[in-house]
């Protein structure tokens, strides 16, 4: 009953707003699946386990191209994000390298040091990849449901790993892959399949929880205060509400004796 | 300061008149404050208190937001991730800064609509009017060269359009687009200047709201009857009206905080519904977005910069008229800027001799089918520039043209206005009793305490 209310707010909240253009970031056109993330909606969070699960399948996976320049291994303790252990963070950062802003050369990374960049020239910087291909629930895709259903960034991200189709294209001596999310050929090769990277919390790893699972971790990484700014929300609607509260109680008596004599005049 | 009588600030202790004599800032403040004003203003009197508290806002957040940020091309994005992630409470200040401007123009809108229905350019007005026009330009300078400052794709290539349309200028307009930019091309040094300017434009609009707020303080506030309140004798002109403090301030006070709570819902649950995604991709001279939307509020004008393509009559017979110098690119930098000229001049194309919108009954429809053009203008300004959105784009440009320079010089001899209340007093009178009426038998008094 309630998830049938839910669904005709929305759908009454989708009509009311303004379709805007219609293509989504970037794949014009592609599918979008539309996954239940835990940080959705004004009372989402991140779910702490997935994000750990998501910063494995990063490491062992997209890490090999890909970098998260913008993150700094020291956050990875936060309480909201994936919140390591102090110590299981320095000893994660040290199987990195970075290069020493100081004397130019190349060291194991401690706590205060950023995620190296990608390794691979083409192969882009994932830090705000989830805010830089969000778009599906947003202003160009389907409205103000975002509100409830995140900006979908994390969506592109899940539905382009699964999406795919493997059709394989040749052109000018390099090897194009169709993918459904993108809507059309992309140089990255399909990397997600059974049994990839071996959970530590005994989650089996089939490729779609794989997929949700980095895709939450680099919601995280692209936008890690996500928790503290709902809360932040929280205290400031109540405490505005209250005031406009109040603010009106004073505004109407206040008006009132004007508005009593223009009634008996 | 206003012509309407009303007591003024006298002072009392030794020390105040001490300082009144020297300089008589108290009383200024305590004139400000108690400005007549008129009784029966309604709800869409509220927005001048929700700008001038955006202007505070943007100012303040701004200021905070630059002891944090490096105006440097190949530092810029990574120092607005610095905000967004290592300094204490920086992401709110950034998404409050960013949402701000929204809310801005939100606010800058309705005002100016309110404005247009109200007949609040109309005479002796008209300067509080062109003052708000300047105002609205300054906004829109200081919103642009904002949006380059975080230095993502949108940034740099909405940066690279928008100075291209300086470029379409016939003879001169490389010229001015290299001044612009300081440079061939959008580079370090216009991320440089733009900061500057970004930085030193709030500042004139401060000034110019000032004087917008000075202007009509000397006239009076207008009202939604468009009546003005009777200047006899101070008896009179309190009939009319209540002092500003702390009537009217209670009242916007309340209207503010509703639309702030709005506001921080937005910015706290969905900070990116506004901004565009590609921006959060660092700005790459090399690789052009497929789609170059500006921020939503310039998307009304946008529309009307891309309507006038090459094949429609107006630009052909312009191309021919003046020897092929304006093509349609510079046609359509010209019906850009002409869109906000003729706003300017709505004091002097509006020849009704009655002010206010509710009193026109042919006025009320073209004044609605306006707002509606509007809101088409805007979406079809974020659709790309093709297609049947060209066509829309250009019969709103059409109207928003023919609603100024036809529709509101013609309706001044074609409509017959009703008549508006004699006073203040009598709509204000009015306007409670219908409400008591409608809300059932007035409760009894409250007993004062």
């Amino acid at each position: 009953m309630t998830i049938m209310i839910r669904k005709l707010a929305l759908s009454a909240l989708t009509a009311l707003t303004l379709g805007s253009a219609p293509a989504l970031a970037a794949g014009e056109g592609g599918h979008i699946e539309d996954f239940a993330f835990s940080f959705e909606g004004p009372f989402g969070t991140y779910d702490r386990a997935q994000l750990q699960r998501g910063l494995q399948v990063y490491t062992e996976v997209c890490s090999a191209c890909h970098g998260l320049q913008y993150v700094a291994f020291r956050s990875l303790t936060d309480e909201t994000g994936p919140g390591l252990d102090p110590d299981v963070m320095r000893a994660y950062a040290s199987t990195m390298q970075v290069e020493d802003a100081a004397t130019g050369e190349y060291r194991a990374a401690g706590g205060p040091d950023h995620f190296p960049p990608s390794a691979m020239e083409t192969a882009p910087d994932l830090s705000l990849m989830a805010k830089a291909r969000a778009g599906f629930h947003g202003p160009y895709g389907l409205g103000i449901n975002q509100l409830l259903h995140g900006m979908g960034g994390a969506e592109y991200i899940a539905s382009f790993l699964l999406g795919f189709t493997g059709e394989e294209t040749e052109q000018g001596g390099a090897i194009f892959y169709e993918n459904t999310a993108f809507g059309g050929n992309v140089s990255m090769p399909p990397q997600l399949e059974d049994g990839l990277v071996t959970y530590s919390d005994g989650t089996e790893a089939t490729p779609e929880q794989m997929a949700q699972d980095v895709a939450a971790f680099l919601m995280w990484s692209a936008e890690p205060h996500l928790t503290q700014r709902k809360l932040w929300g929280f205290v400031g609607v109540i405490f505005l509400v209250l005031l406009a509260s109040l603010l009106y109680l004073t505004n109407k008596r206040l008006w009132a004796p004007i508005k009593d004599a223009a009634k008996h005049s | 300061m206003s012509g309407i009588p009303h007591d003024h600030y006298e002072p009392k202790t030794g020390v105040e008149k001490w300082l009144h004599r020297r300089l008589p800032i108290v009383g200024l403040i305590y004139d400000t404050l108690m400005i007549p004003t008129p009784k029966n203003l309604n709800w869409w009197w509220i927005w001048g208190i929700v700008l001038a508290f955006c202007l505070v806002l943007q100012i303040v957040t701004g200021i905070v937001l630059v002891m944090h940020y490096t105006p440097e091309a190949t530092m810029a994005f990574a120092s607005v991730e610095h905000i967004m992630r290592d300094v204490n409470g920086g992401y709110m200040l950034r998404y409050l800064h960013a949402n701000g401007a929204s809310l801005f123009f939100f606010a800058v809108y309705i005002h100016i609509f309110r404005g247009l229905y109200y007949g609040s350019y109309k005479t002796p007005r008209e300067v509080t009017w062109i003052i708000g026009m300047l105002i609205y330009l300054a906004m829109m300078a200081t919103g642009f060269m904002g949006y380059v400052l975080p230095w993502g794709q949108m940034s740099f290539w909405g940066a690279t359009v928008i100075t291209g349309l300086f470029g379409a200028i016939p003879g001169i307009g490389p010229i001015i687009q290299e001044w612009l930019l300081g440079g061939p091309a959008v580079g370090n040094y216009t991320l440089n200047r733009f900061f500057s300017l970004h930085y030193l434009l709030p500042f004139v609009i401060a000034g110019l709201v000032i004087l917008h707020i000075w202007a009509f303080h000397h006239t009076g506030n207008n009202n939604p009857t468009g009546v003005e309140v009777r200047r006899g004798s101070k008896e009179e002109a309190e009939k009319d009206t209540l002092p500003f403090w702390p009537y009217f301030v209670i009242k916007d006070l309340f209207a503010l905080v509703v639309v702030l709570a709005v506001f921080w819902a937005i910015v706290a649950f969905m900070p990116n519904f506004l901004g565009h995604p590609d921006n959060y991709i660092e700005a790459n001279p090399l690789v052009t977005p497929a789609h170059i939307v500006p921020e939503w509020y310039f998307l009304p004008f946008y529309a009307i910069l891309r309507a006038f393509t090459a094949d429609v009559w107006v630009v052909i017979a312009a191309n021919w008229l003046s020897f092929g110098i304006i093509d349609a690119k510079f046609f359509g930098v010209l019906a850009m800027f002409g869109a906000i000229a003729v706003m300017v001049l709505t004091p002097w194309l509006d020849t009704s001799s009655v002010r206010s919108g509710r009193y026109r009954p042919m006025f009320k429809s073209f004044f609605w089918l306006l707002v509606v053009d509007f809101v088409v203008l805007m979406w079809a300004g974020a659709m790309p520039a093709e297609g049947i959105y060209t066509n829309i784009a250009l019969i709103g440009a059409a109207y928003w043209f023919g609603y100024f320079l036809v529709i509101l010089p013609l309706l001044g001899v074609l409509e017959r206005p009703t008549t508006p209340p004699a006073t203040i007093e009598q709509d204000f009178k009015a306007k409670v009793k219908a409400h008591a009426k409608k809300s059932g038998p007035a409760p009894e008094k409250i007993p004062a305490e």
